[in-house]
């Protein structure tokens, strides 16, 4: 066990500023009007510095910034931008405990996930899209004997870019690593939540990257995010969050005319088939490891496993010993490294969460275990802790049909295999989902029936930068990780060449 | 069941969430509001100047809130007028209210910074929505008066 001293003590190894400013052009660069907003770390609640609100006009300087690098690094080899890449991989990895202890501190989840899984996932991301663009290879058709048609990959230009507070990090090399691999421009706006590890991840790389080729705009999403979304100056706006918003930027999208990504969340089904109760052995373990997932990250993933359907002649037994395994998920400090359920990432976060709390006891669903605010004592008594929690009820209550966005499961059980498809494509949404089988043509079959981007079988909440990850229905629109990222970033310049001397007939 | 009802409340407003919204539209004029879903801020209500947001033909207008009377009953809406300038609709999207209609959102308010667009967060604040599920005397009364769409709205 350790505990990590908190970012800004005089113990620990990373220092945090009194003021972040935006960055843009390769530079801090203060807020035009001055302005700076109040950073509180979820962790005690506490204040611990203060970022730049940016405005429209921090945007557009930041726009300039982005067009002014473009021509230059549109034109850099692949070869060139990927070993840049590789590069910020290799100085995040000589970094990684300070980044990680600043992303807990910044956003409140457990160090040991932002150790072991956000800064090395990140990590790869990177090294893999410096592989994925070099690997890249346009078409060639040949249209007839004497006539090709060449597609070549170009960038689009500037793209814009809001991240969202959940993985603050993660989520912005999920969307930064394919668009410069591509050789596109970024303005990004991080989440006002959890602005401070991406200022500290990019002042750590700003060595490796030309000036204006990623730009960071701070600020609220009103102030700083819609001048960024509905601007005509960017070729492509990406977009992590909830669905109002996602319909707002596409309206703004279509009065630009730009391609949009929207990756705006789920109500994910976690599928126990009774086989897995058929011994006792280490893929049962992982089965109500896999149930137990929905505290992972304190529930705050848009792919939570939030609903856990149970077939029914297990339903007591399975729910029973996962309840004794959520109970074993060890909340405390998010520093110290053997907490596994840290803090939710802001105040309003934690009142929506036991607002919905409360409202699920009112709609007649059972509590099986949590259901409070956790008060963890001394100065973590004013952070913002959730206990895990666990309900169970019918798949008609809005507790199984709203992402919650935290700790808290919604268990059902089904009968037989249509019933279980049924509950689970019973939702707006289809992001992700979890199939547990060790029957694998039930498994499989469940996987394609099941109307969701992402089907986890067998295992959950793992995320290879090879696997593509998106929505069906209300969930969103693209994909992101998987070389076909790339295409999302990227225009196709086709070529249409004749090589005969004949003229074609028509006039 | 219980005896005749007067008007049922779709939605509702705190005391506290209308004195915002009253801060609000003195700053940004007319205003309207839009319960998001999904993940994130997914659950939250987006307050927005009014027309920012294109309401959508199978949208459902839950009510209109009257920020300087958060107690009174919600002032009706006829069909084919339009909404009065200091009064604030409140959307919700049609699929979404098929699966919400059984409950009552209260729009409260929270000290926070929600993401998204709602013009509140700069403030310090976040709205937020309550809920509680009507009871059967109350879900007959609204079962007879549908609630308007977007379509029905000029």
């Amino acid at each position: 066990m350790a505990v990590y001293p908190a970012p800004g003590s005089s113990e620990s190894s990373v220092a945090v500023k009194p003021r972040y400013d935006n960055w843009i052009a390769g530079e801090w660069t203060p807020p035009a009007n001055g302005q700076y907003f109040d950073n509180p770390t979820p962790v005690t609640g506490a204040v611990y510095t203060q970022v730049a609100r940016g405005t429209a006009d921090d945007v557009e300087k930041a726009l300039d910034a982005a067009w002014a690098a473009f021509p230059a690094w549109g034109k850099t080899s692949v070869g060139e931008r990927a070993g840049i890449l590789l590069k910020i991989a290799d100085r995040i990895e000589a970094n990684l405990e300070d980044l990680a202890v600043i992303e807990s501190w910044d956003n409140g989840k457990p160090i040991r996930e932002s150790l072991a899984a956000d800064l090395p996932l990140a990590i790869d991301h990177l090294r893999y899209f410096a592989g994925a663009a070099r690997a890249q290879e346009g078409g060639i058709s040949q249209v007839d004997e004497d006539t090709v048609a060449y597609h070549f990959h170009e960038p689009l230009g500037v793209v814009g870019q809001i991240i969202p507070w959940n993985f603050p990090i993660l989520m912005a090399i999920w969307k930064l690593a394919p668009a410069l691999a591509a050789g596109n421009c970024v303005v990004l706006k991080p989440a006002e939540q959890t602005p401070v590890s991406i200022l500290h991840l990019v002042e750590l790389v700003a060595d490796l990257l030309p000036a204006g080729v990623l730009n960071v705009v701070n600020g609220f999403g009103v102030e700083a995010g819609k001048p960024l979304a509905s601007s005509s100056r960017i070729r492509k706006i990406a977009f992590t969050g909830e669905t109002t918003t996602g319909r707002l930027i596409l309206q703004y999208a279509s009065q630009n005319l730009i391609p949009t990504t929207l990756e705006l969340g789920g109500k994910s089904p976690n599928i126990f088939f009774a086989d897995v109760m058929a011994e006792h052995d280490a893929f049962q373990d992982k089965a109500l490891e896999g149930f137990t997932m929905f505290a992972l990250n304190q529930g705050e993933v848009c792919t939570c496993p939030s609903r856990a359907l149970i077939e029914r002649p297990i339903y007591d037994d399975f729910l029973e010993l996962g309840a004794i395994r959520t109970k074993a998920v060890r909340q405390g400090d998010p520093l110290d490294t053997d907490t596994m359920i840290g803090a939710q990432a802001s105040n309003d976060q934690l009142e929506k969460i036991l607002s919905y709390i409360e409202f699920g006891k009112g709609e007649g669903a059972r509590l099986v275990t949590g259901g409070e605010r956790a008060m963890l004592g001394g100065d973590l008594n004013g952070g913002f802790y959730v206990q895990p929690t666990i309900f169970e009820g019918h798949n008609k209550m809005r507790l199984f049909q709203e992402e919650i966005f935290g700790p808290v499961l919604s268990v059902t059980s089904f009968d037989g295999y249509d019933d279980a498809m049924s509950i689970a494509n019973d939702t707006l949404y289809g992001l992700g989902a979890g199939v547990w089988s060790r029957n694998g043509t039930t498994a499989y079959r469940a996987g394609r029936e099941i109307q969701a981007g992402r089907v986890w079988t067998n295992c959950y909440h793992a995320y290879p930068a090879h696997a593509a990850f998106g929505g069906y229905k209300a969930s969103g629109i693209g994909r992101e990780n998987h070389k076909m990222m790339l295409d999302h970033y990227q225009q196709t310049k086709n070529l249409l060449v004749s090589y005969s001397d004949q003229a074609q007939g028509f006039f | 069941m219980a005896g005749p009802l007067t008007q049922v409340e779709r939605v509702a407003i705190t005391p506290e969430a209308a004195d915002v919204v009253r801060r609000l539209r003195a700053t940004h004029g007319p205003l309207m509001f839009h319960q998001s879903g999904g993940c994130c801020d997914g659950s939250a209500p987006m307050c927005y100047p009014r027309g920012d947001f294109i309401v959508g033909d199978d949208d459902v207008l839950l009510g209109l809130v009257d920020d300087a009377h958060p107690g009174a009953p919600s002032p009706a809406h006829t069909a084919g007028t339009p909404i009065p300038d200091d009064f604030s609709p409140v959307w919700i999207s049609g699929p979404q209210f098929a699966l919400w209609e059984h409950t009552q959102l209260l729009l409260d308010v929270v000290p926070g910074r929600g993401a998204g667009f709602s013009l509140e967060a700069p403030e310090g604040v976040r709205f937020l929505t309550r809920s509680r599920v009507f009871d059967d005397a109350e879900r007959a009364w609204l079962d007879a008066c549908p609630a308007p769409r977007g379509r029905d709205i000029s």
